[in-house]
């Protein structure tokens, strides 16, 4: 037995409450979030993603202390998102007790200050947010970055991209299909693939999970190192064991919660 | 009370480290003041010492060496429980090749190897380095700090680098190649995988770490 195919619930928060939107809008409230990653990681989650999806100025603070509180009953490791665009955003978030930042919009605005972040604070904690929709269908699909929740096109080459990012020393790649987050029709496969098998470091596959089959698909077809959904745990369709015991079932090596 | 000194040398996050002993020492009871510092005085005051790390190599060592963490940590090792943690452990071992080759402290005989850019799994997969997430480690001896940790329980990892070293292994596990993932000499009790991140086998590793009196 290896390394275990990770399963990574995403608490996406507004202002100290887990909501969960779909396709970015119709936000609906899950909880509170350290109740919730609480409830998880003692259910057996690999990893807790924590997405501050308003980000604004004022609300820091509460996120600040939101991660805090969680770190200091969570002892599985928290990548923390959504706002970081200086390396003192990071600073915060790593002293708050995050382990890992997820950077989104600010790579695409400024790639350089991913590289000044893993230099500064390690490739193993700079992870790299890459929101992709598909531009081109058929023989040679092709997918763009897309930024402002999926709003506006770059015309960046998402593959390309995740490679060039991977070079500038982002340690994991968090990708995103836009066609599919929220819709609950499952993971973006062909994406998933090309850029997992373009990058030497761990994908992980994110948008559109509805059933436990579907992240069985994104390490079967997708070839992706962890998965990540929201809403299927936050609304308690399913529980974080069910899934493990639904990927265990498709042959995929995962870790059983701990007593 | 006791003391737990951490020792900071300005590279990376330990503040799991110290929110983890905390919360460890609060479970079982046990009176426990978490130093996170770079003070020679209060390293060596410390009942307990925590050596940790993350980043790369070359950084790590260019701030050991300015602070004389070496010498600190050569110090603890003669006199009361040590741990070391990824990037600590690796600083221990006589040399790395990380950043084109870096000599580290020498304390504990061995080196450092990279995992290799063509690391194959067992069905000729491609594996992803880092190798990041949990992994099983065989229990090669017993040890205090395994005290109730089941064999083979998955520890979280992120690491491109691995320790080899003889005769000492406590635990092993495998990426493509069988690794040494914890060693015990002595006084020192080291990690690849992060315990402060390893949920309820970790915890209880650095519950055990507490009670430790060393040798």
């Amino acid at each position: 037995m290896g390394l275990a195919k990770r399963i990574i619930p995403c608490l996406d928060c507004d202002n100290g409450r887990v909501v969960k939107g779909v396709r970015f809008v119709d936000i609906r409230d899950a909880g509170d979030p350290v109740e919730v990653s609480k409830r998880y990681c003692d259910a057996g989650a690999d990893e807790i993603t924590f997405l501050d999806i308003t980000a604004s100025h004022e609300e820091r603070a509460t996120t600040v202390e939101t991660v805090g509180a969680i770190a200091a009953r969570v002892f599985i490791p928290l990548t923390v998102g959504g706002g970081i665009r200086k390396l003192d955003d990071i600073r915060v978030m790593l002293n708050a007790g995050a382990d890992k930042v997820a950077i989104n919009t600010a790579a695409v605005f400024d790639p350089s200050f991913v590289r000044a972040a893993a230099e500064r604070f390690g490739s193993q904690c700079i992870v790299v947010a890459v929101d992709a929709k598909q531009v081109e269908d058929g023989a040679r699909p092709r997918w763009e970055i897309f930024t402002h929740g999926g709003r506006k096109p770059t015309g960046i080459d998402a593959v390309q991209w995740c490679g060039r990012m991977v070079d500038y020393g982002a340690g994991e790649i968090l990708l995103t299909s836009m066609d599919r987050d929220g819709t609950k029709t499952g993971f973006d496969n062909r994406l998933n693939r090309a850029v997992s098998g373009a990058v030497r470091v761990p994908v992980i596959a994110s948008g559109g999970v509805g059933t436990l089959e579907h992240l069985a698909e994104g390490v079967i077809e997708g070839g992706v190192d962890a998965v990540l959904a929201a809403s299927i745990f936050h609304f308690h369709e399913f529980t974080i064991a069910q899934a493990k015991q639904h990927m265990a079932s498709r042959g995929i090596e995962v870790r059983q919660a701990q007593r | 009370m006791s003391t737990v000194a951490v020792i900071d040398y300005g590279m990376g996050n330990l503040h799991s480290v110290a929110k983890a002993v905390e919360h460890v020492g609060r479970e079982l009871a046990i009176g426990i003041k978490v130093d996170v510092t770079a003070q020679p005085r209060k390293i060596a005051a410390a009942d307990r010492v925590i050596f940790p790390g993350v980043g790369a190599i070359r950084d790590c060592m260019a701030e050991i060496r300015r602070l004389n963490v070496g010498e600190m940590v050569a110090e603890a090792m003669q006199t009361k429980p040590v741990l070391a943690i990824c990037v600590g452990m690796q600083a221990l071992m006589e040399h790395s090749e990380e950043n084109g080759g870096v000599d580290c402290l020498g304390l504990v005989p061995g080196e450092v190897r990279h995992f290799g850019d063509e690391l194959r799994g067992a069905a000729g997969t491609r594996l992803k380095v880092p190798h990041m997430g949990w992994n099983e480690v065989r229990q090669a001896r017993g040890h205090p700090l395994w005290e109730g940790v089941p064999d083979r329980s998955r520890f979280y990892f992120v690491h491109s680098y691995y320790v080899r070293t003889a005769g000492i292994a406590t635990g092993v596990s495998t990426y493509g190649k069988e690794f040494v993932s914890a060693f015990a000499d002595r006084n020192i009790f080291a990690t690849q995988f992060h315990p402060e991140k390893s949920q309820t086998a970790g915890l209880r590793l650095l519950g055990n770490f507490l009670r430790w009196a060393g040798e």
